[in-house]
């Protein structure tokens, strides 16, 4: 069983149907008992980082996700789930991530429209199990004012290009990451979701 | 590269696709979530759901909808129409929307913006903005109620403030070019697009694809919004796309 982690903020229903689509067992739960049986573990993107963590500890499941992480259970974080998985983000006042990879999440200062809001194309750094199946340069869907720089770049799967290149995905080994919304990027990000749903299971 | 978005939008009455002529003789124009799916499939990037029921039983017809798009539509899609606190916002997005649109109770409570994108990040706050042109002064005013009631404040001002209060895109709707198929305002839209960091989505008066092209390059919008030119099959979204492509817009095929 995947578990959607429910932070109270926001669109997960979208996320647990795109699940369902890909044909995967999956269950939304805030409670550390289900998140400590699940197969994998997807912290989903709406929300903003601060409110979002005081919520996760509000709900006493801070501590279980970042251990379940730890001890290499399946975890697939989107957008700000992704973002988590970093040291600190500058997101309305500076507030601590997960700390799984070094880095930090700050506001995009460029010569763009910020949100960076729309279809995108990601470039692979390798050949990660994320993006099995889908030829590189299909276009997914972002929506997100802070982006992650990852303070060493072994952890990077793939990047996008606005105004520069930034990371809009991780994949190590159990920890997997995407900037963007695989649940809103049609046929091709349900493959992403299908990728992890078999590599959990 | 970041593509341009072509969006269908959808008027709701009812929890059914309503048609009209100037808002009079509205007719049932079918299922939205059926209408969203073929959209979805043919390659739309983005929905827009504007909800024109009037009955207090709105919220009710809103959260049903989104709850049944999201079960069959993977792309993102925003709902419109008569929100007006944080938990209305909060209600929708957790039946599944994306994205929530105010206007009117935007203009009325301005913190109803800074709240929203606090609590659930400016990347689901829009903000439309309906303006029409002042023939005196040459700028365009924001208009209220669904274009009925002005409310003495310029456009691009507000569209500055909507920025500042935390809105991750502004829906323009020309008041003055919709439904008259004769293009959008490119004026306002340039105005508009270049006055405000956040993206902006040109809506009204699309009558053909040189009218989207236009938008998108001389309007400087980055996304186009339309109604009839899908509804009524003149257009496909892929030949929409394939249009633009060959017009040098960066587009999803």
């Amino acid at each position: 069983m995947i578990v959607i982690v429910d932070y109270k903020l926001g669109n997960i229903r979208s996320v647990e149907n795109a699940f369902r689509k890909a044909g995967a067992k999956v269950s939304v739960s805030s409670s550390a008992s289900d998140i400590l049986s699940a197969d994998g573990l997807v912290v989903p993107g709406v929300g903003a980082f601060k409110k979002a963590t005081e919520n996760l500890k509000e709900l006493n499941i801070y501590d279980t996700i970042l251990n379940s992480i730890k001890s290499q259970k399946p975890y697939l974080g989107i957008c700000l789930g992704f973002q988590m998985l970093f040291t600190e983000s500058s997101e309305y006042g500076k507030t601590s991530g997960f700390d799984i990879f070094p880095g930090k999440v700050e506001k995009f200062e460029r010569d763009v429209k910020i949100p960076h809001m729309g279809w995108n194309s990601v470039s692979y750094l390798n050949d990660s199990p994320m993006f099995e199946g889908i030829p590189e340069g299909n276009y997914f869907y972002f929506d997100h004012s802070y982006y992650v720089i990852p303070s060493e770049g072994s952890v990077v799967a793939g990047t996008t290009d606005y105004g520069n290149e930034f990371v809009s995905a991780v994949c190590a080994g159990s920890i997997w990451g995407a900037q963007f919304h695989p649940e809103k990027s049609a046929d091709i990000g349900l493959e992403i979701i299908r990728n992890f749903s078999k590599y959990a299971g | 590269m970041l593509a341009k978005r072509i969006i269908p939008c959808m008027d709701i009455k009812d929890g059914r696709i309503v048609k009209g002529v100037e808002f009079k003789n509205l007719k049932d124009a079918g299922d939205p979530v059926e209408a969203a799916k073929k959209y979805s499939d043919e390659g739309a990037d983005e929905l827009v759901f504007l909800d024109i029921t009037a009955s207090s039983d709105r919220r009710k017809t809103q959260i049903e909808l989104v709850r049944r798009t999201s079960e069959e539509v993977f792309i993102p899609y925003t709902v419109g129409g008569g929100i007006k606190t944080v938990k209305d916002i909060n209600q929708l997005l957790r039946a599944g929307a994306d994205k929530v649109s105010v206007n009117t109770a935007a203009v009325q409570n301005p913190g109803l913006i800074s709240k929203g994108a606090e609590e659930f990040g400016s990347q689901c706050i829009v903000c439309a903005i309906d303006a029409k042109k002042d023939s005196g002064s040459g700028r365009w005013q924001v208009y209220i109620y669904g274009g009925r009631e002005p409310v003495g404040l310029d456009a691009l001002e507000w569209a500055k403030k909507v920025q500042k209060l935390g809105a991750g895109e502004i829906l323009l709707t020309s008041m003055d070019a919709d439904g008259t198929q004769d293009g959008y305002d490119i004026e306002l839209t340039r105005v508009i697009s270049e006055g405000v960091n956040i993206p902006v989505i040109a809506s009204g008066g699309a009558g053909n694809l040189k009218h989207l092209a236009d938008a998108l390059k001389e309007g400087k919008a980055d996304a186009v919004l339309a109604a009839s030119i899908f509804h009524y099959g003149t257009y496909t979204i892929k030949e929409t796309k394939e249009y633009l492509k060959k017009q040098g817009i960066p587009v999803r095929l």
